[in-house]
C-alpha cells in the first residue's frame, strides 16, 4: 500500500517533469547553442589548467603528462623576473584605476550640470567618440603623435624652445602614456552609467535643498554624489576584482625594446614565453597565480564593503 | 527680512552663474582634448607631408593632397584586411546573435526549472578564465588555428551581453506572448514572429556591440592567424603602424646612406599612416552619430541591474 503510494508519487513527478518539458523544452534548445560555446571555449580551457601541475607535452597530452605538483608556481616565484612583473602588473594597474576610476565620475557631474541641453548632447557625442576607436588605431595614432622628430607634439616642444623628447623609448613615460591615453579614449564612455544613475535624483529632495539656499556645489556634494554612491561601489568592486587583469592589448601594443623593464606585464610575459615560446606549463601556472589573486582580491572587497555600508556583489 | 532674502537669493545667482561659466569652460576644454586627436588625424591625412613633418599642420589643413590616400589604396595588404574584416564582422556578428538572443529570451523566463542553475554556469565564466594558454591549446587542438573559422567560433558568448539582453526581455508584457498563445502560436513562433520583431532595440543595441567588437579586434587574430592573406584590418594596420616603429626606434648601425634614405622613404609614409587610421575606423566613425543613442541605451539597459 504503502509502496504503491510511492510510487505514484513518483510517477506523478515523472510525469509532472514529462509535461513541463514538453511545453518548455523549446527554451531549452534556445538555451543549448550558448551553453555548448561556454562549454567547449570557457569550460575546457578551465579544465585545461591542470597543466600548470603537469609537465605538458604535446605528444603526451593533458592526462599523459606527468604531475610535477606546484613546481611551476616555485619557478615562477623564485625567477629573477618575477618582483619586477608583479610590480609592473600593480602599478600599471593601480594608476590606471586611480585615474581611470573617478575622471569618469567628475565629468559625470560636469555634463549633468550643463543646462543647454544642445550642448549637453554635443558634448555626450564628442566625448563617447574615441571608445570606438580600435586599440591599435589609438597606439598608431600614440605613436605617430609622440614621434620623436614628426610628432606634433615634440614640434610643440621644440617650437617652444625645447628639445624633443623621445617619449615612446622613455621607460619613464611609458606608464603616464599608457594612463593618459586609457583615460582620454574611456573616460566620456564611462560617465554614462552614473549619468543614467543621476537621472534618478530624487526631485523632492532637490526642491528642499533649493529653498534652503543650497549653492550648485553643496548640490553634488549632498544629494548627487549620495544618489550615486551605490553605483560607484558597485563599479570599484567589479574594477579591484580585476585589478590584475591588465588588458593585454594595449600593453603589448605600446610595448618596445626600450620600455620592455615597465611594460612587461603578467600578460605580456605569458604570451611570449606561453604562445611564442611554447612554454605551456609554466605560463598555465602564471596565468592561474594571476586569476586566484583576482578572486582573493575580489572577494575581500565585496567583504569589506559589505562590512562598511550594504552595498555588495553578493 | 525681506530684504535680507532677496540678498540671499542675489547671491546664490550669481555663485550660480559662476559655477555655469567655470563649469562651461572646462566642458569646452574636454571636448576639445576628445576631439582635437581625431580632428588632427583627419587634416594630417590630407596634408602635404612635408607639410606634417615640418610641423606647419595644426589646425587647417596645409597643401591639401589625397597623394597619401591614393598610396594607402596601392597597398593590396589594405584591401584584403578590409575584406578580411567585413567578413568576419558580419559572419561574427550574425553567429554571435543567433547564440545571444535566443539563449537570453529563454533565461528571461522566471519560470525556467534550472535557470538559477544556468545562470551560474553562465556568470562563473565571467570571473574565472583558464588564461591565455589553455585556450590557445584548445584552439590547437581543434585545428582552429590559421582558420578563418577561429575569427568567428570560439567564445562567441558573450554572457555580460546576455545579461543585458535578458533584463530588456523580461520586460516584455506577458499578454502579448499570452494572446500569441491563444492564437495557437507555439513558444518557438512567439520568440520569432511576435517578441523579436518588437525588440528591435535590443536587437540592434546587441548587433553594434557585436560588429564594432568584431571590426576592431586583433587579439585572436594575433593568437591564431599566421597566413597574411587571412589577417584582419587591425592586424595589417598594427604591421604598417607599429611594425615599423619599432626598426625606426633602432637606428643604430645604420650609415648615413641608409638614414637618408629610409627618412625620404618616411616623410609619405608617416601621412600614409594617418589615413590609414581614418580608412580602418572610416565605418564606425560615421556611422557613429546616426547610432550612437543605441550604445547608450545598452549601457542604461545593462545598468539597471548592476
Amino acid at each position: 500500500m504503502q509502496r504503491h503510494g510511492r510510487m505514484t508519487r513518483r510517477s506523478g513527478i515523472m510525469q509532472g517533469m514529462a509535461q513541463y518539458l514538453r511545453e518548455n523544452w523549446v527554451f531549452y534548445l534556445f538555451i543549448l547553442p550558448a551553453v555548448l560555446d561556454v562549454l567547449i571555449f570557457r569550460y575546457f580551457p578551465i579544465y585545461g589548467v591542470q597543466i600548470a601541475f603537469r609537465n605538458y607535452k604535446v605528444r603526451q597530452g593533458i592526462w599523459g603528462s606527468d604531475w610535477v605538483g606546484i613546481k611551476y608556481f616555485l619557478q615562477f616565484m623564485h625567477s629573477p623576473n618575477f618582483f619586477q612583473i608583479m610590480r609592473n602588473t600593480l602599478l600599471l594597474s593601480f594608476y590606471n584605476l586611480l585615474f581611470g576610476f573617478p575622471i569618469p565620475i567628475l565629468l559625470a557631474f560636469m555634463i549633468n550640470e550643463i543646462r543647454n541641453v544642445r550642448l549637453k548632447k554635443f558634448t555626450q557625442m564628442i566625448t563617447y567618440m574615441p571608445h570606438f576607436i580600435s586599440m591599435v588605431a589609438i597606439v598608431g595614432l600614440i605613436n605617430l603623435l609622440l614621434d620623436r622628430e614628426s610628432g606634433i607634439v615634440n614640434q610643440l616642444i621644440v617650437a617652444l624652445g625645447g628639445k624633443s623628447i623621445n617619449f615612446m623609448g622613455m621607460s619613464s613615460a611609458y606608464r603616464t602614456i599608457y594612463v593618459a591615453s586609457e583615460v582620454w579614449q574611456h573616460a566620456g564612455w564611462g560617465t554614462i552609467i552614473y549619468l543614467s544613475a543621476l537621472s534618478a535624483v530624487d526631485v523632492e529632495s532637490l526642491e528642499a535643498a533649493k529653498i534652503d539656499g543650497a549653492s550648485r556645489l553643496q548640490k553634488i556634494i549632498y544629494i548627487d554624489f549620495p544618489t550615486i554612491l551605490p553605483t560607484i561601489v558597485i563599479l570599484l568592486i567589479l574594477r579591484a576584482g580585476s585589478v590584475l587583469n591588465i588588458g593585454f592589448e594595449k600593453v603589448y601594443l605600446l610595448q618596445n625594446d626600450l620600455n620592455r623593464d615597465v611594460s612587461e606585464v603578467i600578460s605580456t610575459y605569458t604570451y611570449r614565453l606561453g604562445i611564442l615560446n611554447g612554454q605551456f606549463s609554466y605560463t598555465t601556472a602564471i596565468g592561474l597565480f594571476n586569476n586566484i589573486i583576482n578572486a582573493v582580491i575580489l572577494v575581500a572587497v565585496n567583504q569589506l564593503s559589505r562590512s562598511l555600508g550594504d552595498t555588495s556583489l553578493w | 527680512m525681506q530684504q535680507m532674502k532677496y540678498r540671499h537669493k542675489e547671491a546664490r545667482m550669481r555663485s550660480d552663474v559662476i559655477f555655469d561659466a567655470v563649469n562651461i569652460v572646462l566642458v569646452c576644454i574636454v571636448v576639445l582634448v576628445c576631439a582635437y586627436p581625431i580632428y588632427y588625424t583627419i587634416v594630417a591625412s590630407f596634408s602635404d607631408p612635408n607639410a606634417v613633418i615640418t610641423g606647419k599642420v595644426f589646425f587647417w589643413p596645409v597643401g591639401v593632397t589625397l597623394d597619401s590616400y591614393r598610396s594607402v589604396m596601392r597597398y593590396s595588404s589594405v584591401w584584403t584586411g578590409y575584406r578580411n574584416t567585413l567578413f568576419y564582422t558580419v559572419f561574427g556578428t550574425i553567429y554571435n546573435l543567433f547564440l545571444l538572443l535566443p539563449a537570453s529570451y529563454g533565461l528571461s523566463r522566471r519560470s525556467l526549472k534550472g535557470r538559477g542553475f544556468l545562470m551560474g554556469f553562465f556568470v562563473f565564466t565571467m570571473y574565472f578564465s583558464g588564461g591565455t594558454v589553455p585556450y590557445y591549446l584548445l584552439i590547437k587542438n581543434m585545428g582552429l588555428i590559421d582558420s578563418p573559422l577561429v575569427m568567428i567560433l570560439p567564445g562567441a558568448f558573450s554572457v555580460y551581453n546576455m545579461i543585458i539582453t535578458r533584463t530588456y526581455f523580461s520586460g516584455f508584457p506577458e499578454a502579448l506572448r499570452e494572446a500569441a498563445k491563444i492564437d495557437g502560436a507555439g513558444e518557438a513562433r512567439v520568440f520569432a514572429q511576435i517578441v523579436l520583431p518588437l525588440s528591435g532595440a535590443i536587437v540592434s543595441v546587441m548587433a553594434l556591440y557585436h560588429a564594432v567588437g568584431h571590426w576592431n579586434s586583433y587579439f585572436n587574430a594575433l593568437l591564431f592567424l599566421n597566413s597574411s592573406e587571412k589577417y584582419p584590418l587591425q592586424l595589417v594596420m598594427r604591421q604598417v603602424l607599429l611594425i615599423n616603429q619599432q626598426v625606426k626606434a633602432d637606428t643604430t648601425g645604420m650609415d648615413t646612406e641608409e638614414l637618408l634614405d629610409m627618412l625620404r622613404r618616411n616623410r609619405l609614409a608617416e601621412t600614409m599612416k594617418y589615413s590609414l587610421i581614418i580608412i580602418a575606423n572610416l565605418p564606425i566613425l560615421a556611422a557613429y552619430p546616426f547610432v550612437q543613442k543605441y550604445f547608450v541605451k545598452g549601457v542604461m539597459i545593462g545598468s539597471l541591474k548592476g
